[in-house]
């Protein structure tokens, strides 16, 4: 009996725990949600739901450029970048797994401090070189420091899975006839197909994320991604505030990564501990 | 089909630690040879160097009358077992032993064909579009003989093939490996820590210790005439028992009492050695119990008292281990690396456990302070410097008459120096004594 009373007044504390927990996180989207199904004069009533519930917001939104744009650059700066990344990096990633070369360690310690590096640091010499370069307000302008941050990530993550990947299957392709890159291609990589997967995942959502560099390099809808283009959202009149757009942008843009993460949740978490235990 | 020289290969590690060193080594047409030896003496790197895998720093390597020093492992016309199997996770057993022929660019009814050949052979053709992860180990194992098998390579390289099987499927797995080769035909190097199956698979064997090779020579010629310490203490189970001995007028003193030596053995030590100090090494079935021995035979021999420590009885023999003073207090680096590889790196210098291997007859317990006899004539003797085998220019009689169960196995095996005996000379019967 003692034990099941333990047992059940643990559940009880874990149990309020968590729901404290997920209250917390989940009251503001909540919010949100709330406000994007408001009309523009309900927004102040202070109800935490709408006493009248309006799509007027999603309709607005979806009917001017200045968000569909923005979404259109999201998903094919977020997928180019990811690819290039990915390809990059388990390249790197490979050749930190598997080789003895000279800088080794270097390569890696530099990854590791462009992970850490703050962002926001890098922002003013990194406006200056794109002004100069041509890049400001371009995809590339985004795709290319995206890259250089998803790298780090990508090249921890897939070392850490061709680690696992026993040395023997190379000598063993290389035995059956392979060349290097065969070996590469139809043996190695296939195997560390769900570490690319998940970095591919990892790396993507930073990109969709990222508010940052999209908010600095950008000027106008051509090359601004949806985060940034947020705050560019004006009301439908001078004296009115875009809260009801921004929020339902915001669900917009939320939920394809909330059913991304839910479908892909076990990969992530996989990626996140990978080589942090065997097995 | 190919033979295989290896002409002072030697292998050194970018950090300067010398892998291999100057091994020479002629592996005939069709040949099976054992690569043998504790682990890190450098057969491993020597099997990776004949593959392909590892470069070679200097010496020359040649399979079938080609230098192929700078090939890749895919111009090398060689199939390889490696001992983890390495199968691809990703593939179907299918899949996996057709890889070779599929990158070569086989036509796939060819592929099938070999592919469905060798299953039947290794009894797969029910496993084959099955992953290998779905396997036991031993199907596993046969997959990994199947990839192989399904090139029709010139060489057959494995790299200790049977380690990751249990005791039992390991011995059956062995005979068939033997009898594969043998129906094959093919020139085969295997390499393995476990003398064993070395003893019991190979036509030839090749004793190796910390990158140099020891010894060349069928199973039976290295046990009977090892040229050294270590290869005498590595070949043979249970190990060879070492003692100190000391040369005075005519006979040797050893812990046993003095014995006498024989004209032939004197002269041999004569000329080869100056010191007084020597290693006498007794092989467990040269002793016997006292009360069995043969009257005729007794003068071959020395008897002595022991106390019998423990008393194994095995059916067909009765082992009996019991502490002698070995008197080997420096103890040269080839015992020493011996030691290590039985687990023994702790109890080597003093006191020491001897085995003996008896007639299942004897009434021997343990406690007893029994009366037993050593066979002289198969005593080997070593210098404790260099380790050499000073007892070999002696021409004493072939070993194991002395003792008819052993002799009765032992001397069927192979001849005596067949150095190409091509797979016909029975290699899974060699050397009883040594597949208990």
């Amino acid at each position: 009996m003692a034990t099941v009373a333990t047992t059940g007044r643990q559940k009880f504390g874990w149990g309020t725990a968590n729901t404290i927990a997920v209250a917390l996180t989940l009251i503001p989207v909540l919010w949100i949600a709330s406000l994007s199904f408001k009309s523009p004069t309900a927004i102040t009533d202070s109800s935490f739901w709408p006493k009248q519930w309006t799509l007027a917001n999603y309709s607005g939104i979806l009917k001017t450029s200045q968000f569909i744009r923005p979404l259109v650059n999201s998903v094919g700066i977020g997928l180019i970048a990811t690819i290039i990344a990915v390809v990059l990096a388990s390249m790197a990633a490979y050749a930190v797994a598997r080789l003895a070369f000279p800088g080794k360690q270097v390569l890696i310690g530099m990854a590791l401090l462009i992970a850490m590096f703050p962002a926001i640091s890098l922002v003013t010499p990194m406006f200056s070189i794109e002004r100069s370069l041509g890049l400001f307000n371009t995809w590339p302008g985004l795709i290319i420091p995206y890259v250089a941050f998803g790298l780090p990530l990508g090249i921890y993550i897939l070392s850490a899975f061709f680690r696992e990947i026993p040395w023997e299957l190379e000598k063993a392709a290389k035995i059956d006839g392979a060349t290097p890159f065969q070996a590469f291609t139809k043996v190695i990589a296939p195997l560390a197909a769900p570490g690319m997967v998940t970095t591919a995942i990892l790396v993507f959502l930073f990109c969709w994320n990222d508010f940052i560099f999209a908010i600095s390099f950008t000027s106008t809808i051509s090359a601004r991604t949806a985060p940034a283009a947020l705050g560019f959202f004006s009301g439908s009149s001078q004296f009115t505030a875009p809260t009801g757009p921004i929020a339902a942008a915001a669900i917009v843009i939320t939920i394809p990564i909330i059913i991304f993460v839910l479908f892909f949740q076990r990969r992530i978490v996989a990626g996140l501990t990978s080589g942090a235990v065997k097995g | 089909m190919a033979e295989i020289v290896l002409d002072k290969v030697t292998k050194r590690f970018p950090d300067g630690a010398l892998a291999v060193d100057q091994i020479s080594l002629d592996i005939a047409d069709g040949e099976f040879v054992i690569l043998v030896g504790p682990s890190g003496c450098g057969k491993s790197t020597t099997l990776n160097m004949i593959a392909g895998l590892e470069d070679i720093t200097e010496g020359e390597l040649r399979i079938g009358g080609q230098v192929v020093n700078n090939k890749a492992p895919k111009d090398r016309d060689i199939a390889m077992v490696f001992q983890s199997y390495a199968l691809y996770p990703h593939m179907t057993v299918r899949e996996n032993m057709g890889f070779a022929l599929k990158l070569a660019k086989t036509p796939q009814a060819t592929i099938d064909e070999k592919v469905n050949e060798a299953a039947r052979i290794l009894d797969l053709t029910q496993h084959l579009d099955r992953r290998p992860a779905n396997l036991s180990g031993g199907q596993r194992q046969r997959v990994a003989m199947g990839r192989a098998i399904v090139r029709d390579p010139a060489v057959f390289l494995m790299d200790e093939p049977l380690s990751n099987l249990d005791a039992k499927l390991r011995v059956q797995t062995r005979t068939e490996v033997s009898k594969l080769q043998r129906r094959l035909g093919t020139t085969m190097v295997y390499v393995t820590h476990d003398q064993t199956e070395a003893m019991t698979l190979g036509d030839r064997l090749a004793v190796m210790r910390s990158g140099i090779l020891q010894q060349v020579g069928s199973p039976h010629e290295l046990y009977e005439n090892p040229l050294n310490l270590f290869v005498a203490g590595f070949i043979g189970s249970p190990a060879m028992n070492f003692m100190a001995g000391t040369l005075e007028e005519g006979s040797l003193r050893t812990s046993f009492g003095s014995l006498p030596l024989a004209p032939q053995l004197k002269q041999a030590l004569e000329r080869a050695h100056s010191g007084r100090q020597v290693i006498v090494g007794i092989r467990p079935e040269s002793f016997e119990d006292a009360a069995l021995v043969k009257p005729e035979l007794r003068d071959n021999g020395i008897t002595f008292r022991a106390t019998i420590d423990v008393v194994e009885s095995m059916g067909s023999d009765v082992f009996v281990y019991f502490t002698q003073d070995s008197g080997l207090s420096a103890t040269t680096d080839q015992l020493a690396d011996l030691a290590q590889d039985s687990g023994k790196a702790d109890t080597v210098a003093g006191d020491e456990t001897v085995t003996a291997r008896l007639d299942p007859a004897t009434r021997i317990r343990e406690g007893d302070e029994a009366e037993l006899w050593a066979d002289v004539r198969t005593m080997h003797i070593f210098d404790p410097e260099t380790g050499k085998n000073l007892s070999l220019d002696s021409e004493r009689p072939a070993a194991g008459s002395a003792r008819p169960a052993a002799a009765g196995s032992a001397g069927s095996a192979s001849s005596a120096g067949s150095a190409s005996s091509a797979g016909s000379a029975g290699p899974g019967e060699a050397a009883g004594p040594a597949a208990t």
